[in-house]
């Protein structure tokens, strides 16, 4: 059966406070066209989980323009002067994870651990709150696994099964977002049948991917 | 004698700490620099924490889906590898990462540094630096000796908040270098513009000075 749906369909599968996780890395490997999806559909108050708030207009970035996320978990948001911008007000909350331990939280919550353990952040703000354990005289961080309602990920190519192909640099978090949400929706810019990607080339495989939406090339 | 910026400098001595067939990730801003000036016979593979090694300069056409990880256009050397978040991680966070150059805030006697937010004023969040410090076998400061009104850096005690705790191997300045001991810092070299009294005048840290002091090293790489 295939996976692959309308844009018009997809606008009825977002609610109001959901968690989302998305993709990318600066907006490269984000899916630009779910997201103007998302603006033009207006759903409101979710929790955002991506490696960082890209620019104004590019990647997440004009969610949090139009004010629709109330958090964000995210690495970086430097870029994007409108997150600093309500964090500093009050409007949005904002917690930031190192980037390897945002990986790694979202890995656990998609590989069935219950945590990971790691070095980073430690005698740093990242550890307050935090357990600490000594492993072989080493000591770590406990971090707990991070999981979303929906995850919206990018991809150059699908076949109809689902299966998916990075290209380049636009890899980054996808593929771990794509274990650990309960509605994985994936943006492509190709969709193929099934067998033209063959199974030593597929980087997700469909099986963890609920819904393709073909969109094109976003420039 | 001719005359060099900061920037030249730093980054000039700092590739002088590259070894043959070192992994190296290089921090947003000055350490970008350090790639045009390494030695003759020095080859290093630079990994781009978005998701690749191999990075390379932006060729004649720009992939919009090849960026570096300031998300600026790049380009990608033949036996490179591109690969996801948690590869990249993994490979900087397990020991697979030789150097690291990072810029810095501050940097104090006990190795620790800050360099990823000021309180009040700027918090662009710490991307990946706080998993490169705790992972890269060697973690390189490269910054400007004092901060443009003047006020020492390199610090007894870091007043901002830190980006890792005892993580610093070395710290290399437009005036001096100074390696990070289990006894303090250590100055070993200073650069042929400047002399050991302005370098401990601009220093708030307690530094170790051996009775030879060098003369910065490699800088006749900055004529090529």
């Amino acid at each position: 059966m295939s996976k692959v749906i309308s844009q018009e369909e997809l606008a009825a599968l977002f609610e109001d406070k959901v968690s989302v996780m998305m993709g990318g890395f600066m907006g490269v490997g984000a899916p630009a066209a779910l997201v103007r999806i998302l603006v033009e559909q207006g759903v409101k108050d979710l929790t955002l989980i991506t490696s960082d708030t890209a620019t104004p207009d590019t990647g997440v970035g004009p969610l949090i323009v139009n004010r629709q996320v109330k958090k964000i978990i995210a690495s970086h948001i430097g870029t994007n002067p409108e997150t600093g911008r309500q964090m500093i007000a009050g409007e949005t909350e904002v917690e930031l994870v190192p980037q390897g331990t945002l990986a790694e939280r979202i890995r656990a919550g998609g590989a069935g651990l219950g945590g990971i353990l790691t070095p980073t952040g430690l005698g740093t703000v990242v550890e307050e709150g935090k357990e600490k354990l000594l492993v072989n005289g080493k000591e770590y961080l406990l971090e707990l696994p991070l999981r979303a309602d929906i995850a919206l990920l990018k991809a150059y190519k699908a076949d109809k099964a689902g299966n998916l192909v990075y290209r380049q640099s636009a890899r980054n978090f996808n593929p771990i977002m794509a274990l650990a949400a309960d509605l994985v929706i994936v943006e492509v810019e190709e969709v193929v049948e099934v067998g033209e990607i063959k199974p030593d080339e597929v980087m997700t495989p469909g099986i963890l991917v609920d819904k393709v939406v073909c969109c094109g090339r976003i420039s | 004698m001719k005359t060099y910026s900061a920037k030249e400098l730093i980054a000039c001595r700092v590739a002088g700490e590259m070894r043959d067939g070192d992994v190296v990730n290089l921090g947003i801003g000055l350490p970008t620099l350090v790639s045009n000036y390494l030695p003759e016979g020095i080859n290093i593979t630079l990994q781009s924490e978005n998701g690749f090694v191999g990075l390379a300069p932006v060729g004649s056409e720009v992939d919009p889906d090849l960026v570096n990880a300031g998300g600026k256009p790049s380009g990608i050397f033949p036996g490179g590898a591109t690969f996801d978040s948690f590869m990249s991680f993994a490979l900087i966070r397990g020991g697979h990462v030789d150097v690291t150059v990072l810029g810095g805030l501050q940097v104090d006697q006990d190795g620790n540094l800050a360099n990823w937010m000021i309180p009040g004023k700027m918090v662009p969040g710490m991307g990946g630096a706080m998993d490169l410090v705790a992972g890269a076998k060697k973690v390189i400061v490269a910054m400007e000796h004092t901060a443009k009104d003047g006020a020492a850096k390199i610090l007894k005690t870091c007043s901002l908040p830190l980006t890792g705790k005892g993580v610093v191997s070395l710290i290399v300045t437009e005036l001096a270098v100074i390696k990070v001991t289990s006894d303090g810092l250590l100055l070993e070299e200073i650069s042929p513009f400047t002399t050991v009294e302005e370098v401990v005048a601009k220093t708030e840290a307690k530094l170790i000075i051996s009775d030879h002091v060098g003369v910065m090293k490699g800088l006749e790489q900055l004529e090529k």
